[in-house]
């Protein structure tokens, strides 16, 4: 997996974010207060233009552009969180030009593990963690499987869908919705549901 | 969704525009997304910056100003800003004295700031933040992300700033600021949902019988819904969650704000009965505001603050101000 298909990847995040933007809104509007799918269009607009403007060398530097646009651009809670696992990915993938699957998957690791640090939720939360863990775990276990990128891809992304389906019963305990209490079960978490997006853009940038 | 607006993309640049045109003692920044006070920094004195999403004027941009702060943040709607934009308020105020971050605590409010915290002090600014979690709604415990900051953001903005402007250090704005935190307790009621310009929709419907009870000031539904009632009996309801948590008695500011689609009159009604409830437990309003203040774009509905107030407390409210949001003394 080289610079173009991580370009991919973030374009196809963009076109992803632009077309379900008005439901991640409506999602956000729930059990949050109606800006996410809005929020990342920005920021994923100001990154498209940013990686334009400063073409990358390596996947790492693409990433860690991507990341530093997203936190100086979104805003909210949304533009650290993602802001910070962008940036822990492409400083995990260093100088290399070509990323292996088990590089990527310890990439997605210490991502998760800044998100944890940065944010604090854990699973269980309700939050983009419930998608983006299991996501994780299922590319690790691609990879020690010795599974292909494509495969390994794949049952990540299904995981991450998972994840985010499996938010619904749950009543937050972070961020703005868990201002609900009770009152947020019943609801898609927005972050979780645009963490499986991501993933679903990842598996499509490896089928093509 | 009708609006006055020239499209839902630039409803705070406009904003920030229509500010800077009408008050010439504001500087805006409207590349750095930043609201100054035109003199801003001065010299050997802390600075006090603040911010978070629009919608909610005239806090912060309004509350900068003489005696109050020195510089505002203003983000999306209903959307914390960059760190960026603290930066770059952070070094536009500091007249050498360090910076004064007030922050509602909000996950978006406090990661931001945190990390403009951070830079800024890689690049010499002395910085100290103050948390305000006011809203008793939220249960404070491991379980939320804490309290939300709402209407004691405005009793930390005056009575800070007026510490500030008198010449108190960075330590010493820093500590009163968080002690009218600690001594503030707040209870939102909507009676109508607002509409985020961006969403184009009310960000949740109720019957015409129906309130929502303890809301924040982002739309959010409450934590419960309930029927409708009169003045007395609604007050009373924040009140009582009010008390609960922070026993009322002695001398007190409060704020009984409109969240922006709310009449005057009602929030007279309100204050009438506000006052008579704290007689009840043997407290006095010995300073008090009321109209729209910190606001959630056009919903209806009011919010109550009560701080418990000394005299030193007192008498930094009572110095002057000039802000367009809040002016008087000078």
């Amino acid at each position: 997996m080289d610079t173009a298909f991580f370009l991919t990847w973030i374009e196809e995040v963009a076109e992803a974010v632009r077309a379900e933007r008005d439901h991640l809104t409506e999602l956000d509007a729930a059990i949050g207060d109606a800006d996410h799918g809005t929020n990342l269009d920005r920021g994923f607009t100001a990154v498209r233009e940013a990686l334009a403007g400063a073409p990358p060398a390596t996947p790492g530097a693409a990433l860690v552009l991507a990341g530093t646009t997203l936190i100086r651009k979104v805003g909210g809670a949304s533009g650290p969180l993602y802001g910070t696992a962008f940036r822990q990915l492409g400083k995990s993938l260093g100088d290399a030009p070509d990323i292996g699957l088990p590089e990527l998957a310890a990439a997605f690791e210490a991502a998760l593990a800044a998100l944890g640090k940065l944010g604090g939720a854990a699973e269980g939360d309700k939050t983009m963690v419930d998608a983006l863990a299991p996501a994780v775990r299922e590319l690790a276990k691609a990879a020690l499987d010795g599974a292909k990128p494509g495969d390994a891809l794949n049952r990540a992304a299904d995981a991450a869908a998972g994840g985010a389906r499996a938010t619904i019963p749950l009543q937050a305990r972070k961020g703005r919705a868990s201002y609900l209490g009770p009152r947020s079960a019943g609801h898609e978490d927005p972050g979780a549901a645009s963490t499986a997006l991501i993933f679903d853009a990842l598996r499509r940038t490896a089928q093509r | 969704m009708k609006k006055i607006i020239n499209g839902v993309d630039t409803v705070v640049t406009d904003a920030l525009r229509g500010m800077a045109a009408a008050h010439p003692s504001l500087r805006v920044d409207l590349d750095s997304r930043v609201v100054y006070r035109a003199d801003a920094p001065r010299r050997g004195k802390v600075g006090l910056v603040s911010g978070g999403g629009s919608g909610h004027e005239p806090l912060h941009s309004g509350f900068v100003g003489y005696g109050m702060l020195d510089a505002a943040c203003p983000g999306e709607v209903f959307t914390s800003p960059v760190p960026d934009q603290m930066i770059e308020a952070s070094k536009g105020t500091d007249g050498g004295a360090g910076v004064l971050h007030i922050v509602k605590n909000y996950t978006g409010d406090v990661l931001n700031f945190e990390m403009a915290a951070e830079l800024c002090a890689d690049e010499g600014v002395e910085v100290a933040s103050v948390l305000v979690d006011d809203d008793v709604a939220v249960r404070d415990s491991l379980y939320t992300a804490g309290r939300r900051g709402t209407g004691a953001t405005l009793f930390v903005e005056k009575i800070a700033g007026a510490a500030a402007e008198a010449g108190a250090p960075l330590a010493e704005v820093a500590r009163i600021a968080k002690e009218v935190n600690e001594r503030s307790r707040s209870f939102g009621i909507a009676l109508a949902p607002c509409t985020v310009p961006a969403a184009g929709k009310p960000t949740f419907e109720l019957g015409e019988s129906e309130i929502e009870l303890g809301i924040g000031i982002h739309g959010e539904p409450g934590r419960t819904r309930a029927v409708h009632r009169e003045a007395r009996e609604l007050v009373g309801l924040a009140m009582d969650a009010i008390d609960e948590d922070l026993p009322l008695s002695g001398d007190t500011l409060v704020l009984v704000n409109g969240m922006g689609g709310t009449p005057l009159m009602e929030l007279y009604i309100a204050f009438a009965e506000v006052s008579a409830y704290l007689a009840g437990k043997g407290a006095t309003a010995v300073r008090s505001l009321v109209g729209d203040y910190v606001t959630s774009l056009e919903m209806q509905g009011l919010s109550i603050t009560v701080c418990r107030v000394d005299d030193e407390l007192v008498r930094l409210w009572d110095a002057p101000v000039e802000t367009p949001g809040l002016r008087w003394g000078r």
